[in-house]
């Protein structure tokens, strides 16, 4: 009974009993974000191959590499939010297909193995096959397994090699777009949640992960070089910035046009999504994600553009601001996720999510699961060149 | 060519394992339907024909008493964890007041229980909604479920198959009336049968044979002589969130604008 009080003290208005508890943890909203920052990486590092962004060079290889490594951890979240997780197979055998979820199943699976996968290795290839002949011991037989035993590195191999990653790219961007987008709509075609059921949630989501995933890349690269006391190519960084402005502004607006929307549509629903904003999301919407996410960072990039500052004092401004993304685009995932489950579907009242620390959907899972794809992509970065071999020699730029 | 031997060996691999399990499902299917074709044993139906029914429940608002009996005699009937945050059907008392406003509780869980005297001299009227899941004919819950664990009978009835349910809770949230719930014992999706159990052995729902005042009204919309048929016929018929399209099969007498 104590606990039965407790609990009902989180909770305002009238609910319905079933939705005393909130479903979707902290972890559903760590997997939207790893997966927009899987797209988001990848689509930065099509650029590069596809429409012959040649400033982008630099970047390219470490966006292959961040994109794979928040993929490999991408459907944990998922996993261990399961009640059965062991089961999870199931949507491989026996896929459902008016599922969204299910499909997603698919779409990840063809994502990482028949596009990331294989654009990495084609990539990488050459480089491998000559570090195996430099290397001696375990390290040697390492390289030597990732080629997968290849050694051909003749002049018509390695345009074979470049075909190839054409090739794939042009299918990966697709993917990525769908990977996202599926991402989005999940949530999107839940007709049941008005603060979900928006056809423009798969776009949202695929911009706001275009914009996460570049400015991951700019954070690793400004960081790596750093680490590295190597010098930043400032060419690459000011075209990724222009590129990162406008992703965010075009995120920005179709954010501002669904708000606005569905404002002027004034819906049954929209007085209780009144309610949610002003008493339970004011901090995470609108101060994190609209004015800390999205305004401010959009002004410092502005105001880089307007008046020429010396490079240390753009790097400084481009470091802020795509932490200070990153921010935003975390809180975007946890008003959508968390916030779309703290109004009841009777429209009369609103719960309070109380997250677990410990718990294995708790805090600490969350905050493991957001550290490994960094701990995979040093390990990455370790023993893969993200200059190519034969270009190391020549001064940046 | 190690690398282009490779390369078709990936671009053959995945659909490869595509055609291997399809494969393999329609020989699980195969043998099943020989199973089911062998006799009417193995379906533990005897000979209750699914396809000759089609199930829906009538709810007389007027009559119910909110006397809770048919929670009590679900959660005892249904294994239902006995807490105040689990229902397969719960009551709602709702008051309306001079002004027009509605205020709602639970009182199945007496939750938002804070109604002081005072603010009841305002009530002009005040009623019993029992709910419980509709049994929608387009279910967005079975819709969603990624592994098929939740499905649609052919008599019309929305269940979950426990030993598949994978926990994901994605029905719950397409549940736009909130009848669903993870059941802590199993840690699967539950939520009302409309006692499936029950129903193969001709006897209706707990909670209809428990109501003191039958507001609770079972019956077989494919059979003419049903209590059911004649209660759509003699009652003016609404249905919850009627907008959504999910056509619930739960049909409510004298329903109530205010009602959602
Ligand atoms: S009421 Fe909810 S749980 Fe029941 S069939 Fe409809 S959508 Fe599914
Ligand atoms: S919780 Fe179970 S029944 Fe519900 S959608 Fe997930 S797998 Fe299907």
């Amino acid at each position: 009974m104590e606990m039965f009080r407790e609990i009902m003290g989180r909770v305002s208005g009238y609910i319905y009993p079933n939705e005393i508890e909130i479903n979707w943890s902290i972890l559903i909203v760590v997997y939207p974000y790893l997966t927009g920052l899987v797209a988001g990486a990848f689509i930065l590092a099509s650029l590069v191959k596809v429409f012959n962004v040649k400033e982008l060079q630099p970047t390219y290889r470490l966006s292959l590499l961040t994109a794979l490594s928040f993929l490999l951890i991408a459907p944990f979240p998922l996993l261990l939010h399961l009640a059965w997780p062991m089961r999870s197979f199931e949507i491989f055998l026996t896929p459902n297909l008016t599922s969204a979820m299910a499909m997603f199943g698919f779409v990840y699976a063809w994502y990482l193995m028949g596009v990331l996968l294989l654009e990495v290795w084609f990539e990488f290839r050459r480089d491998l096959v000559v570090l195996a002949r430099e290397t001696k011991g375990v390290l040697r037989f390492v390289y030597r397994l990732l080629s997968l035993f290849s050694s051909d590195i003749s002049e018509a191999a390695l345009a074979f090699d470049r075909k190839a990653i054409r090739f794939i790219t042009i299918i990966g961007i697709p993917s990525a777009f769908l990977l996202h987008g599926y991402v989005g709509f999940i949530f999107g075609s839940i007709k049941a949640n008005p603060w979900w059921s928006s056809v423009l949630m798969p776009i949202v989501f695929l911009m706001s992960a275009i914009v996460s995933g570049i400015a991951m890349v700019v954070l690793l690269y400004m960081i790596i070089t750093a680490t590295r006391n190597e010098t930043i190519d400032m060419k690459c960084l000011d075209k990724i910035v222009t590129f990162l402005f406008y992703a965010v502004i075009v995120d920005f607006s179709l954010e501002f046009l669904d708000f606005i929307h569905r404002l002027y549509e004034s819906e049954e629903s929209i007085q209780i999504l009144g309610q949610l904003i002003a008493l339970r999301l004011f901090q995470n919407l609108v101060i994190l994600q609209v004015l800390m996410g999205m305004l401010v960072p959009l002004a410092i990039l502005v105001v880089v553009e307007l008046r020429r500052f010396n490079d240390d004092m753009r790097k400084l401004l481009y470091f802020i601001s795509v932490i200070l993304i990153q921010l935003g685009i975390f809180s975007t995932r946890w008003n959508v996720v968390i916030g779309g489950q703290l109004f009841s579907k009777s429209l009369r009242g609103l719960m309070t999510y109380k997250m677990e620390i410990t718990g294995l959907e708790g805090l600490l899972t969350a905050l493991v699961l957001l550290i490994l794809p960094f701990v995979i992509l040093t390990v990455l970065v370790r023993i893969l060149p993200i200059r190519r071999l034969d270009q190391q020699a020549l001064p940046p730029g | 060519m190690d690398r282009r031997r490779f390369l078709k060996g990936a671009v053959l691999f995945l659909p490869a394992c595509g055609l291997l399990s399809t494969a393999a499902q329609q020989a699980l299917a195969a043998a099943q339907a020989k199973n089911a074709a062998a006799g009417e044993a193995d379906t533990g139906l005897g000979d209750y024909k699914p396809g000759d029914h089609w199930y829906g429940m009538g709810v007389e608002i007027d009559k119910c008493i909110g006397c809770n009996r048919c929670v009590e005699a679900c959660k005892a009937e249904n294994d239902v964890p006995r807490d105040m945050f689990h229902f397969r059907t719960w009551v709602e008392r709702y008051k309306i007041r001079h002004d027009g406003e509605a205020s709602v509780e639970c009182i199945s869980t007496q939750q938002g229980k804070e109604a002081t005297p005072e603010a009841d001299q305002d009530v002009v009227r005040t009623f019993f909604v029992p709910k419980l899941c509709n049994q929608c004919a387009h279910p967005p819950c079975t819709q969603v479920c990624p592994v098929g664990a939740t499905f649609p009978t052919e008599d019309g009835v929305v269940l979950v198959d426990k030993e598949r349910c994978i926990g994901c809770r994605y029905c719950i949230q397409a549940c736009p009336y909130g009848a669903r719930y993870l059941n802590p014992l199993t840690r699967t999706a539950d939520k009302c049968t409309f006692c499936y159990h029950r129903l193969v052995k001709g006897l209706v729902p707990a909670c209809v044979e428990v109501c003191p005042t039958q507001a609770r009204v079972f019956g077989d919309l494919k059979s003419k002589a049903s209590r059911l048929v004649r209660f759509e016929r003699m009652n003016h018929i609404s249905v919850l969130k009627p907008a959504l399209n999910t056509v619930p099969k739960v049909y409510y007498a004298q329903l109530d604008g205010e009602v959602r």
